[in-house]
């Protein structure tokens, strides 16, 4: 047989590779990775936990709002627990967030009131008013643009001379097709720019799998072009997704420049609740794994083993985090409206003409 | 004091000394540092004020919107340089898709200080996809302004206004301007009020509304006429997002004729609109219909054929005499 001096197949397979998803609590909330175990106390895994159960109470309490059409645009979060809050237990107050539109519970946790969280899903200015020490910016539909903005973020972090702050942003693994992904790692890599870029790979773009989004094994080498540190994480692990996250924030805030993660996860439930049924391009198989791999089972498991967690008082949280979610819905109820003439001086800080004109014809309008 | 500077260094020192009494100012884009850009316009820069401040970025120019964006949230005045305007597509999502966007996303709560400078305009054999006239892509984006000088001392004032201005502003110079003359240019620090018009020649007879390169033709013309004894109007738009339609407004009720002239194609640019508003605010002082001098509706040409593509002062002063005769 001849020799192959060029073997591509090897080479492309070696790609995939170099990304074993890391793992540190199994399916069951067994620790199969002791080396990775975080030091958190106590008090902080059950505040983890804690999150996720308030997490997958606002998912189930969204979708009934949505069902009551009480709801504006919602993107379901059940399944995707640990990516969200265990990366985002991992940040500092000071950080910023750069969300995509499902990324509401990490808004949440860094101190959106969760009224506002309903404002802007109804389509109301007020959801995207912040206080000045909530460091997020509106959750972008843009898929990938968020991670160019994240960039020039984390970019005017170094050059402030922010030494213990980095900006965190989220795609999906839809959104890592967006050339914008790639021309954000690429740019904070040229700037050593401190950010975490995230892609929570939970299976499915709307309908279209992960699979079809591109061959490549996983989408965490797509860090590898961009020269940076990528890894690959069990996303349904919350103690894996907690301690790369911190591990990323760590190097990225010691001056290193960016992480990529991927973290294997799933949604449970439609893209969004516009109308789409999963049902239409999703086996019953799949969400019988993926159900199985609950990041909510594992850490009650593993925290009930560790006798930090008891069923009364994940049901007293439930309970409470439900009464919680229906006040915020009220809340929400008693926002004032929204005027054409208020939202003309959105505009500009510093109006032309038109923009003038058209505020005296509105005021006069809603004077009437 | 003054001095005698093309366009290009009058933008150079609106820049520079924006820079010097302002540390948030940031220059970015493509070949901007050691290089000074492919059309020096921000020369000397990278040595005076250093990487951080003057950086070359990578040949993105998406990625250049965004970080324009973000920089903007830390509290930065963003220059960025988009190398030739043809380019923009690249970059539209982050400027008309998300920066002109933001402030009323918020409620008017957080300002994007933005300024997207960016050579544009034919006339200088460029290769293919560099020169355009797409200013009227970012006219019709709510959210932005658009600011076009026609002359050195305009560049300067209007620069440095749109750097301290807390919107976002697409700053497009034309290309053939950048070294085609000199005038006197104070060394001092001056602005020029953005969403303001310049008479730039004052006249009775026919009013000329231009911005840009053309505003220079449409001054040609104007000079030829008057051996004519027709005397015309040539006001400069200077901004054409928004427009000073006060300023057009009245030079037309003197003059009672207008010819809209621009460079851009006639279903691109900002005639359509601005004949389109003068004709609703002025139809009674009308005693002619509105004329309109454009490019004709065809991709930008070949290079060997902008010269026959472009309007001139001679397109301009037959469309003048046609009006001054109806």
């Amino acid at each position: 047989m001849a020799k192959k001096p060029l073997d591509f197949d090897k080479l492309v397979k070696s790609y995939g590779e170099l990304f074993s998803m890391v793992q540190i609590l199994d399916k069951d909330g067994k620790i199969v990775n002791k080396s990775l175990v975080p030091e958190l106390s106590d008090e902080e895994l059950v505040e983890l936990m804690e999150r996720m159960v308030f997490s997958r109470v606002l998912h189930d309490r969204s979708m009934a709002l949505s069902r009551q059409g009480r709801l504006g645009f919602y993107a379901p979060t059940a399944g995707q627990e640990a990516s969200q809050i265990a990366s985002h237990y991992a940040l500092e107050k000071q950080d910023w967030i750069y969300p995509g539109y499902r990324d509401i519970p990490q808004l949440i946790m860094h101190g959106l009131p969760i009224y506002k969280a309903f404002l802007w899903s109804r389509g109301h200015v007020e959801g995207n008013h912040y206080d000045d020490d909530l460091h997020v910016i509106p959750p972008q539909i843009i898929i990938g643009a968020q991670y160019i903005q994240a960039m020039g973020n984390a970019v005017g972090q170094k050059l402030a001379g922010k030494e213990n702050e980095i900006t965190i942003t989220y795609t999906g693994d839809g959104g890592s097709s967006q050339g914008d992904v790639y021309e954000g790692i690429n740019f904070a890599s040229r700037y050593k720019a401190p950010v975490v870029f995230v892609i929570q790979n939970n299976g499915y773009a709307i309908s279209t799998p992960r699979e079809k989004q591109t061959a490549a094994e996983t989408l965490a080498q797509k860090g590898v072009a961009a020269g940076i540190p990528s890894i690959q994480v069990d996303g349904m692990d919350p103690l894996a997704v907690y301690t790369v996250t911190k591990a990323a924030r760590d190097w990225a805030v010691a001056g290193n420049g960016p992480v990529l993660i991927e973290t294997i996860t799933n949604r449970f439930g439609p893209h969004s609740t516009s109308g789409d049924d999963p049902t239409r391009y999703r086996s019953q198989e799949s969400f019988d794994y993926w159900e199985q791999r609950d990041p909510l089972i594992r850490f009650r498991n593993y925290l009930t083993e560790k006798e930090l967690w008891t069923e009364e008082h994940e049901e007293e949280l439930i309970e409470k985090v439900q009464e919680e979610v229906l006040a915020a819905a009220k809340e929400a109820d008693q926002v004032e409206k929204m005027s054409v003439s208020d939202s003309l001086k959105w505009m500009y800080s510093n109006p032309g003409q038109n923009i003038q004109e058209q505020i005296e014809k509105y005021e006069a309008k809603e004077s009437k | 004091m003054t001095q005698q500077l093309n366009m290009v260094s009058a933008i150079t020192q609106a820049l520079d000394q924006e820079m010097e009494k302002n540390e948030k100012v940031l220059v970015f884009g493509e070949d901007v540092g050691v290089n000074g850009g492919v059309f020096r316009a921000t020369e000397g820069l990278h040595e005076k004020y250093g990487d951080e401040r003057v950086s070359d970025t990578p040949l993105a120019e998406s990625a250049i919107g965004g970080m324009a964006f973000g920089l903007s949230v830390q509290g930065f005045r963003p220059v960025a340089e988009i190398q030739f305007f043809g380019f923009v597509f690249e970059v539209m999502d982050s400027v008309v898709g998300q920066i002109s966007r933001q402030r009323f996303r918020m409620g008017g709560h957080l300002d994007m200080p933005v300024v997207i400078r960016s050579p544009f305009g034919g006339g200088v054999r460029t290769p293919e996809m560099h020169a355009d006239s797409l200013e009227g892509l970012m006219a019709q984006a709510p959210g932005l302004k658009v600011v076009i000088p026609s002359n050195p001392y305009d560049a300067k004032g209007l620069l440095t206004a749109a750097i301290r201005d807390n919107d976002p502003v697409v700053f497009l110079e034309h290309m053939k301007l950048y070294r085609s003359f000199r005038e006197e240019v104070p060394e001092e620090q001056y602005e020029i009020e953005l969403g303001k018009a310049n008479v730039a020649r004052e006249g009775s007879d026919v009013t000329v509304v231009a911005y840009g390169y053309m505003v220079r033709e449409a001054l040609k013309a104007a000079e030829e006429l008057e051996k004519e004894d027709l005397s015309v109007e040539v006001i400069d738009l200077r901004t054409v997002s928004p427009i000073d339609y006060e300023t057009i407004v009245a030079s037309v009720e003197k003059t009672g004729r207008m010819v809209f002239v621009q460079e851009a194609q006639r279903q691109a640019g900002v005639g359509n609109t601005v004949i389109s508003e003068i004709s609703q605010r002025s139809i009674l002082s009308l005693k002619a219909p509105i004329s309109f001098v454009s490019a004709p509706d065809t991709v930008f040409p070949f290079a060997q054929m902008e010269n026959l593509w472009l309007p001139s002062a001679a397109d301009i002063t037959e469309a003048i005499k046609e009006t001054a005769d109806f």
